[in-house]
């Protein structure tokens, strides 16, 4: 009974729930039906992830709303969830951003909608159950089992390259996370009985998947073994942020992928990698981080440059969000890699900046596609004119990604770039340079698509957004604006879920004698006394 | 004596009744074959029980018929699971059989008597008796694989089985005989005694390579595996099903009862061979397999592959990695069962529809059918949450514990090397539609139906719930005389 009381679990599976009910209730001709049910199933998920955001409380434990119980005892795994700050965010923009995925396809997909519909439900619940797990063995499985309804959406429904696109997607990933799995039994076995015939004993611990126990024997790894691991994890999790020399899955993908999939694939299935690596490789491997943070840094700032250039040469608009992701997800990782609370809580109110804003693009992108079956960036033109609602919303996206103050983007970057700053000046510098080539390649592309006179005769008759496409978006931009104006609620959920991350992973940083700026708004906690 | 004969009640009732089988067979007429197939599962039943019967009898540690035999739960978890897998491969024929025209008595008396044949061989312990089972599983094998006499395909395969796997006897007895010669006993007890001092001589070891070479033969390991996708593609498609689980789990168990248990103390001389074995199998039987158009030949690589990995968990040796191969061939069974029992559906008549592309669009003709062979494609890639997934997770934790880092990474990029040429199958099930083919359809075969269900459902509950077959995995701890 414990099990379905839990409110996490609820969370986790109602969309399976539902899946199970388009399966076996409806037929595949009952397409308004299964629209319907689709439709209320992810949006009743989604409010019930909204209690989530009062219920977890930033002064209590580090992880909350936890349910355990055995599951595989012959190996110690253990079913195992909880919440912190960074996972309820990320489970509200996951809630947030499936109701608008399956909103959003009622008209851009037209055939096998049953199955289109179980596929998005399936993966509602992979993603949802990565970022609850707190065992290895049951975040593995999320993890990978994802793959395959998200391999189904870009398969079936996707582009002119979809098959290609598809198994990329899905061998690229895979690679990264069988390397994970073995690093995960590395870990597992140097907590408990040692690894034999390469001489490294364990310590003796019962064996267990358990993260919050593996976090406790943190600081007694060895350094050479944290190294192994943290370069398996780093493949693991860096193909699927998509860090810089790992991210060529990424434009295939996300151009392929029909609208909703690439709103999923960007806003969600990304973070998943940036994630990994604030829940898992920092805490659990400190000393490897810590090394690591040149490399991480060097990559992160190639990733920013490059994306952020390789996006402005683009004609293709879908391509260039993708890339544009690419550059942003270097945002992610460098205010990570600084490794002092500046830099990472600006990291993860990126990771839903990020989500919110280029799930957008792809939003209106796909608005756009639907009209005139054409992303090129040079078929449109004056667009402004023929649709206002469209262009002011696109407007407001494009800010949003840009970095306009008000808006949430300024307040990630600026965040990140403080948190880099504080690290090494250098990093911060070059890195603010992407926000001037971001600036450059969304502008260009707006003033292209919207601006000038009409230059196709077929641009003339185009309807502006109806009712539904803007319900899909306004969520976003209201939230955009949200965090743009007022993010203090957001610093202060993650505040004690960061600081605890610090303290594992860099125990000396906070006595530090160095000025440090107040970045977050004076926290709640000295409010109150 | 009567403790002796009560141990062995469950080859004994199986035995008598394959005979009956066979002679029922051949006394009734064509029209009343169909319930052959009735006859042969109950016989499959009261062996099973027969089994019961005897394994809550026997004391699990007694070695009885002068220790050439025991029934502890390492063999009765082995048994157990080739009374399942026979009694499926013979719920495939079912409709198969039909279709094509064959004679079902013979067809399944053969079947009984390799059972028969590899319970003879979990029980082995002493090398004459494993070496008797295996004859006789092999043989009754070899008929099998030619049992379409007038298909040139099945003939090929007899023919070349049987030439191969003669000379792989051949080399196997030499490899026992060499053994026997040096230390004088093929009692495994007694050999690893002889063995544990240290007097393992040159020939010895000469005897224990030979052997190795024999059972990784059986196995169907690079680079003794070039019998298999021929074998594999001609013989009727639920024996090559039959020949991928039960004679391949029965060579399992007396790989592990004779190297892990019997000729444990020379670990050190034998990991390395076989570890390059596991090493190499996984590279070739997942490179060749990439490249096949038929299905039943990608299945034979990918069960080359899957040997290479279980082997992975037979090098790490020790408690865990015996455990570890154990579940991993009860998780195989299923899974490559279903699989089969997808291709058998598939295949209106003889061999038509073996190709990759008589799989297109076939998610939307046949949906739940479809999803059944997603599912043993995802197991036999190792996806979660399926059971070759837990599979593999326990056998290359096996190899970590053990200290195998490096086996294990080539092991999990490959099985992702695999998932290639499993989703070609998925892709052509999903990703295809009718517009550039027309669906091939599935003949009505019932039988084959309730296995792929069932077998799905096994797939899904052991990689969800794993607990309680680990534990019957687990209950086989020391059975090799392992510390």
């Amino acid at each position: 009974m414990g099990f379905a009381i839990n409110l996490l679990n609820v969370i986790c599976y109602v969309p399976l729930l539902g899946a199970f009910v388009i399966i076996f209730l409806l037929k595949q001709e009952q397409s308004k039906a299964i629209k319907v049910v689709a439709t209320v199933v992810a949006g009743v998920d989604f409010l019930l992830s909204v209690p989530l955001w009062f219920v977890y409380d930033p002064a209590g434990p580090a992880f909350q709303l936890t349910y355990v119980h055995e599951w595989i005892p012959a190996v110690g795994a253990k079913y195992h969830v909880g919440v912190d700050g960074i996972s309820v965010l990320l489970i509200l923009l996951t809630t947030l951003l499936g109701f608008i995925a399956v909103y959003s396809s009622f008209s851009a997909i037209t055939h096998r909608q049953k199955e289109y519909y179980v596929f998005l439900l399936l993966l509602q619940t992979g993603m949802l159950g990565v970022f609850i797990s707190l065992d290895f063995i049951l975040f593995y499985l999320f993890w990978e089992a994802m793959l395959v309804p998200m391999y189904f959406l870009i398969g079936i429904w996707g582009g002119p390259r979809k098959l290609y696109a598809a198994i990329k997607f899905f061998l690229y990933t895979l690679v990264g996370s069988v390397l994970m799995l073995v690093g995960i039994l590395a870990l597992y076995f140097y907590n408990s009985t040692g690894l034999k015939a390469i001489g490294l004993p364990g310590l003796g611990n019962a064996p267990t998947f358990d993260v919050t126990e593996l976090f406790k024997i943190a600081p007694q790894i060895p350094a050479g073994l944290q190294f192994w691991v943290f370069l398996a994890f780093f493949v693991g999790f860096a193909i699927k942020v998509p860090m810089f020399p790992f991210h060529t899955w990424l434009p295939d993908a996300h151009v392929e992928a029909p609208t909703a999939g690439s709103v999923i694939l960007a806003g969600v299935l990304l973070k998943m990698g940036t994630y990994g690596f604030i829940r898992f490789s920092l805490p659990l491997l400190p000393d490897a981080s810590r090394q690591a943070v040149g490399w991480m840094g060097l990559l992160a700032i190639i990733g920013i440059v490059y994306g952020g250039l390789v996006a402005m040469a683009q004609k293709d608009m879908k391509k260039l969000v993708a890339y544009s992701s690419v550059s942003h997800l270097g945002f992610v990782m460098l205010g990570m890699f600084a490794l002092n609370p500046q830099g990472l809580t600006g990291s993860v109110i990126q990771m839903i900046n990020h989500g919110l804003s280029t799930g957008g693009l792809f939003l209106l992108v796909g608005i756009i596609y639907e009209r005139r079956h054409t992303r090129m960036i040079a078929d449109y033109g004056g667009l402004a004119k023929v649709m206002p609602v469209y262009a002011m919303l696109f407007m407001i996206i494009t800010m949003a990604s840009i970095g306009l103050p008000t808006l949430n983007g300024f307040v990630g970057e600026f965040t990140i770039l403080v948190g880099a700053f504080n690290y090494k000046v250098w990093w911060a510098v070059i890195a603010a340079t992407g926000i001037v080539i971001g600036a450059a390649y969304m502008l260009w592309m707006y003033q292209r698509a919207f601006f000038g006179e009409i230059t196709h005769a077929e641009n003339k008759t185009l309807r502006d957004v109806n009712l539904r496409e803007q319900w899909t978006l306004i969520p976003l931009v209201v939230l955009c604006f949200w965090i743009g104006l007022y993010p203090k609620p957001f610093f202060r959920i993650l505040e004690p879920s960061i600081q605890r991350v610090v303290e594992a992973v860099h125990p000396d940083y906070l006595n530090r004698p160095v000025a440090q700026l107040p970045v977050a708004p004076p926290t709640g906690r000295g409010q109150e006394q | 004596m009567r403790a002796d004969l009560l141990a062995l009640l469950p080859e004994l009732v199986l035995a008598t009744l394959g005979m009956v089988v066979l002679l029922a067979g051949l006394a009734s007429r064509t029209k009343r074959q169909d319930a052959l197939g009735g006859w042969t599962i109950l016989a499959l039943a009261a062996t099973a029980v027969a089994l019961w019967l005897a394994a809550t009898s026997t004391d699990p540690a007694a070695r009885l018929f002068s220790g050439m035999f025991a029934l502890d739960h390492f063999a009765v978890f082995f048994k157990a699971l080739f009374l399942l897998s026979s009694a499926l491969v013979v719920l495939l024929s079912l409709d198969y059989l039909k279709r094509n025209d064959a004679r079902p008595g013979e067809y399944n008396a053969l079947i009984l008597f390799a059972t028969v044949g590899m319970m003879t061989m979990a029980s082995g312990t002493s090398l004459a008796t494993i070496y008797v089972g295996l004859e006789l599983m092999a043989l009754s094998t070899y008929v099998l694989a030619g049992y379409f006499r007038r298909e040139v395909k099945s003939h090929e395969a007899a023919t070349k089985y049987f030439v191969l796997g003669a000379m792989s006897s051949g080399i196997l007895l030499y490899g026992l005989s060499l053994i026997y010669g040096t230390t004088g006993t093929l009692d495994l007890a007694a050999l690893a005694r002889s063995v544990g001092e240290g007097r393992a001589s040159a020939a010895t070891l000469v005897g224990v390579a030979l052997l190795a070479c024999g059972f990784l033969f059986k196995v169907a390991a690079v680079p003794f595996h070039v019998w298999t996708p021929d074998v594999y593609e001609g013989a009727p498609t639920p024996i090559t099903a039959f020949m991928s689980v039960g004679p391949k789990a029965a060579a399992f168990a007396i790989f592990l009862r004779v190297f892990v248990g019997g000729l444990g103390p020379l670990e050190g001389q034998w990991r390395w061979l076989v570890g390059g074995a596991a090493a190499l199998t996984m590279i070739w039987g997942n490179i060749a397999a990439l490249t096949q158009d038929n299905v039943k030949r990608m299945l034979a690589y990918s069960s080359i592959a899957h040997a290479g990995y279980a082997l992975v968990g037979l090098v790490a040796g020790g408690q865990a990695g015996t455990q570890s191969v154990l579940f991993y061939m009860l998780v195989y069974t299923v899974t490559n069962l279903g699989a089969f029992g997808f291709v058998i559906m598939l295949e209106s008549r003889e061999y038509a529809g073996e190709t990759v592309q008589d799989y297109a669009g076939l998610a939307r003709k046949h949906p739940l059918a479809a999803f059944g062979m997603l599912l043993f494609m995802l197991s036999l890639g190792g996806i979660p949450p399926t059971a070759g997934f837990m599979g593999k997770l326990y056998l290359f934790a096996a190899a970590v514990n053990a200290g195998y880092v490096a086996l294990v990474v080539l092991a999990v990029l490959m099985s992702a090397v695999s998932l290639y040429y499993y989703f070609r199958i998925v892709l052509q099930m999903y990703l295809r539609e009718g517009q550039d083919a027309e669906p091939a359809a599935l003949v009505a075969a019932p039988w084959t139906e309730r296995v792929i269900w069932a077998c799905g459902a096994a797939v899904l509950v052991i990689g969800v719930l794993p607990a309680p077959f680990l534990a019957a995995a687990k209950a086989t701890v020391g059975v090799l005389g392992l510390r």
